[in-house]
């Protein structure tokens, strides 16, 4: 059968025109329905607690449910490996955590791109923090240094898994402050938190959350944030005391490739709305995340920066040539 | 005392019954395999948000509390435990039902659960800033060796060959390793499929290899499912007090040992009910009736298993670090509700603390009716629903079961997988039991050994750091007489020329 290329190119044109009309359509009532949040790791963690703090406020402006599943296993690879195969409608979203989504996918196949994971908002960190004990007799982050350079290798740190933003917190400050530490890793936070109270370790890479969740047992040296923390205003960040480095654990939300722009915006609309939100703010805050706020049309820088400071980290580990 | 206040607010009209609600969901979620206390909770927490503060915490509460119980009806019913930490139910509770007393280790699971869940509260309302310290003394080296000890305990547990246990361990290792190393993050054994990628989740492993035999021995065999008695006896809860008062030290004893190592985040809740099961076999009289339906088998890990709720909270509630996944939800949402960890916590945080206590007290006492009740029906409606029904029923929730831990198909496939090779298996005389334990202790003795090994390096004293502990030494002791009292046992009853404890190594009951 044959078919005229014109014949083709206009009904193209004619669907396109088409759905373009529908998905304005269905953008101005979106969501039609609950959406569904898929977080890529356990319940309980930081992404589950800060997803669950937003869950509230999506009702309250939508009037329709955020739903929260879990969908753990391999660091976040099982979940952002099945992104492609969820409904590209904007009902199904899926926490995307950084820098989870650069570094997993860089040395081997874990079943999905950085590129296939559409963020459409990034909404806060947990800065980068090292944590000592009180009684530790690390008073400020240069005994620290002047420790780790009489005896390269000894002081030894706890932190959340390879490949983490711990570890790559880690390597980066070892370059920084030309030190050689011992980095362990953990099965998580609370593992990695676990070793530092029970004097396993000297020292965590940890975040401002894990500070703010101790706070009767544990101090920081220096957290790796543009400002101090509210709740820790004693507390320098590494850029006072000149090692450029601000980071940490950057979450935020994504939805499967081919999902229409305009649901995307919405989307986008909606979660910057919530980080309006002063309760929200408060809550965040006093949890020891901070906020950021990274919309749709700014994503693709954010992205961009972010890829290239962690490439860096990358080689030194390793992980890439 | 000031818990008598919050006591009295938690028994209002309104939050007694969220407590019997949550208590009975609880039951009902955690029996059907597959779907566990962690699930059961993450449900719950959005509901709680809407809820008074101390309505939302007695509601979590009850239906953790509900669900780790009800876990027992899947282990005795149908041989297949909902968590890790009601494998050794399975032991003795699997055969009782076999052999027509289904009914009765319901009872006694229900009278055991309530014993150790209130001593587990009891152990979190008072000596819970004591028995923090003991979590933290417990570094890498110590997990180390403590997962080496729980790998010993197979040696005590196995029915039949000591050393096909110990390959089916060595197996359950190799298991293990499957999938994103957590320590090192290099990919091991999945052989470029994205299916392995994500490990062997523990539960799905549990539902395949324990339910998927014996749902494949149903189709295979003309017999039914469980004996009945011809005469329905109810629920035979003056027999069950009867055993329950006989084995009241086996009871305080298991309850005890649930709570203190429920206190290690990680290890606790799985290895808890397998040190008291294998403590109350080598106290009893009767060792070898022991895996062949004796009721103090079923008392020892119930009562073990529901102390490890309120020995879990302990490292939850002072320092914040979630000792089950369920605890983790629970602390998430305490989180939410404006709750700190730390000294505050029966100081200004007192009110939010002792509701909670409070609210887990009231749905252990729950557990009593609720589950003498539901688990009556639990029993009858298994045995009365013909095969034909009762083996799609089941195979039907051990799909949904797997594929609900984490909406993975993935879990589906590997579960079915380990299914029938643990019925092959299972014919060459390997039990499931040691495969599992060596696929739970695997990673923590694996993470635990490069962790210690790291830190070793980094202080240049290897040795000391391995064998220098006295946390270290104690359980290095236990482990050799755990692998050396079975062998050390049989010489001396050969030499005795007594039969009966030699013939319970050689023989296996299925």
């Amino acid at each position: 059968m044959r078919i005229s290329r014109s014949t083709v190119f206009a009904t193209a044109l004619g669907m396109a025109v088409a759905a373009g009309f529908m998905t304005q359509a269905v953008a101005d009532e979106f969501p039609s329905k609950d959406v569904q949040y898929v977080i890529p790791f356990g319940p309980g963690g930081e992404s589950d607690i800060s997803a669950r703090l937003q869950q509230k406020y999506f009702e309250e402006i939508t009037g329709e449910q955020l739903v929260i599943q879990y969908m753990p296993g391999g660091g976040g690879a099982v979940a952002w490996s099945q992104l492609s195969d969820m409904p590209a409608d904007g009902h199904a979203i899926m926490g995307s955590n950084m820098p989870h989504i650069i570094l997993k996918p860089m040395d081997k196949d874990v079943g999905f791109a950085t590129e296939g994971i559409k963020n459409f908002y990034y909404f806060h960190y947990s800065p980068d923090a090292i944590i000592v004990r009180n009684d530790s007799p690390f008073e400020t982050l240069d005994d620290l240094i002047q420790a780790a350079d009489d005896a390269p290798g000894t002081v030894t740190f706890s932190g959340s898994g390879t490949y983490s933003a711990n570890d790559v917190a880690h390597t980066r400050f070892q370059q920084l402050a030309d030190v050689t530490t011992t980095y362990i890793p953990f099965k998580g936070t609370g593992a990695a938190v676990t070793a530092l109270l029970g004097g396993q370790v000297q020292a965590e890479w940890g975040y401002t959350t894990v500070a703010a969740n101790h706070q009767d047992k544990l101090r920081m040296l220096a957290v790796a944030a543009e400002e101090r923390h509210p709740m820790f205003p004693d507390v320098p960040t590494f850029k006072e005391l000149g090692y450029d480095m601000v980071g940490g654990a950057y979450r935020g939300m994504a939805v499967p490739e081919g999902t229409p722009v305009e649901i995307q915006q919405r989307l986008s609309d909606i979660f910057q709305q919530i980080n309006q939100n002063p309760a929200f703010q408060q809550k965040m805050q006093d949890l020891g995340f901070v906020l950021i706020d990274v919309p749709l049309e700014e994503m693709p820088e954010f992205m961009a920066e972010q890829r290239r400071v962690y490439e860096e980290t990358a080689r030194e580990l390793g992980l890439i040539d | 005392m000031e818990i008598l206040t919050y006591a009295l607010g938690a028994l209002s009209p309104v939050n007694l019954g969220l407590a019997v609600i949550g208590v009975a969901s609880g039951i009902i979620i955690g029996a059907l395999p597959g779907l566990s206390a962690t699930m059961a909770v993450a449900v719950l927490v959005p509901v709680t948000f809407g809820m008074a503060p101390e309505s939302a915490l007695i509601m979590l509460g009850a239906i953790y509390t509900g669900a780790i119980y009800g876990g027992s009806y899947s282990a005795i019913l149908v041989n297949t435990p909902g968590t890790p930490s009601a494998i050794a139910t399975t032991f003795d509770g699997f055969p009782m039902a076999k052999r027509g007393d289904g009914d009765l280790a319901v009872t006694l699971s229900t009278l055991a659960s309530v014993a150790g869940g209130l001593i587990g509260v009891l152990a979190l309302l008072t000596l819970a800033p004591l028995l923090a310290q003991v979590a933290l003394s417990f570094g890498p080296v110590e997990y180390f060796w403590l997962a080496i000890f729980g790998l010993t305990l197979i040696s005590a547990l196995s029915e039949g060959s000591t050393l096909k246990g110990f390959i089916g361990a060595g197996f359950g290792l190799l298991l293990s390793t499957i999938g994103v190393a957590v320590v090192g993050g290099d990919t091991r054994y999945t052989f470029g499929s994205q299916v392995l990628l994500g490990g062997i989740e523990t539960v799905s492993a549990l539902i395949g290899l324990y339910c998927i035999p014996v749902l494949i021995d149903l189709v295979a065999t003309p017999e039914a499912h469980l004996k009945v008695d011809a005469e329905q006896r109810g629920i035979r809860l003056r027999e069950g007090l009867g055993l329950a008062w006989l084995g009241k030290f086996n009871l305080f004893r298991s309850a005890s040992i649930g709570t203190l190592v429920a206190i290690l985040p990680g290890a606790g809740g799985s290895i808890a009910s397998l040190v008291s099961y294998s403590e109350a076999r080598r106290a009893s009289r009767q060792p070898q009736t022991f895996g062949k339906g004796n009721p103090q088998g079923v008392l020892a890990t119930e009562a073990a298993n529901n102390a490890t709720v309120g020995g879990g909270f302990i490292p939850t509630l002072v320092l914040g670090i979630p000792g089950t996944p369920p605890d983790a939800v629970i602390l998430g949402a305490l989180l939410v509700q404006g709750f700190r960890t730390g000294p505050e916590l029966f100081t200004t945080n007192a009110s939010i603390t002792y509701t909670f206590i409070a609210g887990l007290f009231l749905a252990t006492c729950l557990l009593l009716p609720l589950g003498l009740f539901i688990g009556r029906y639990a029993f009858k409606s298994i045995i009365t629903i013909p095969k034909a029904l009762l083996v799609p029923t089941i195979a039907f929730m051990t799909v949904i079961g797997t594929y609900a831990i984490r909406n993975s198909i993935s879990d589906v496939v590997i579960m079915l997988t380990l299914g029938v090779a643990g019925w092959l298996l299972n014919r060459y005389g390997f039990r499931p039991s040691p495969i599992v334990l060596g696929l739970i202790l695997g990673p923590i003795a694996e993470q635990g050994f490069v962790q210690g090994f790291l830190m070793g390096r980094a202080s240049g004293a290897m040795f000391t750091t391995f064998f220098g502990g006295p946390i270290s030494l104690t359980i290095i002791a236990l482990s050799v007489v755990s692998v050396f009292y079975p062998i050390v046992k049989e010489r001396l009853a050969r030499r005795r020329g007594d039969p009966g404890s030699l013939g319970s190594h050689k023989e296996a009951s299925s």
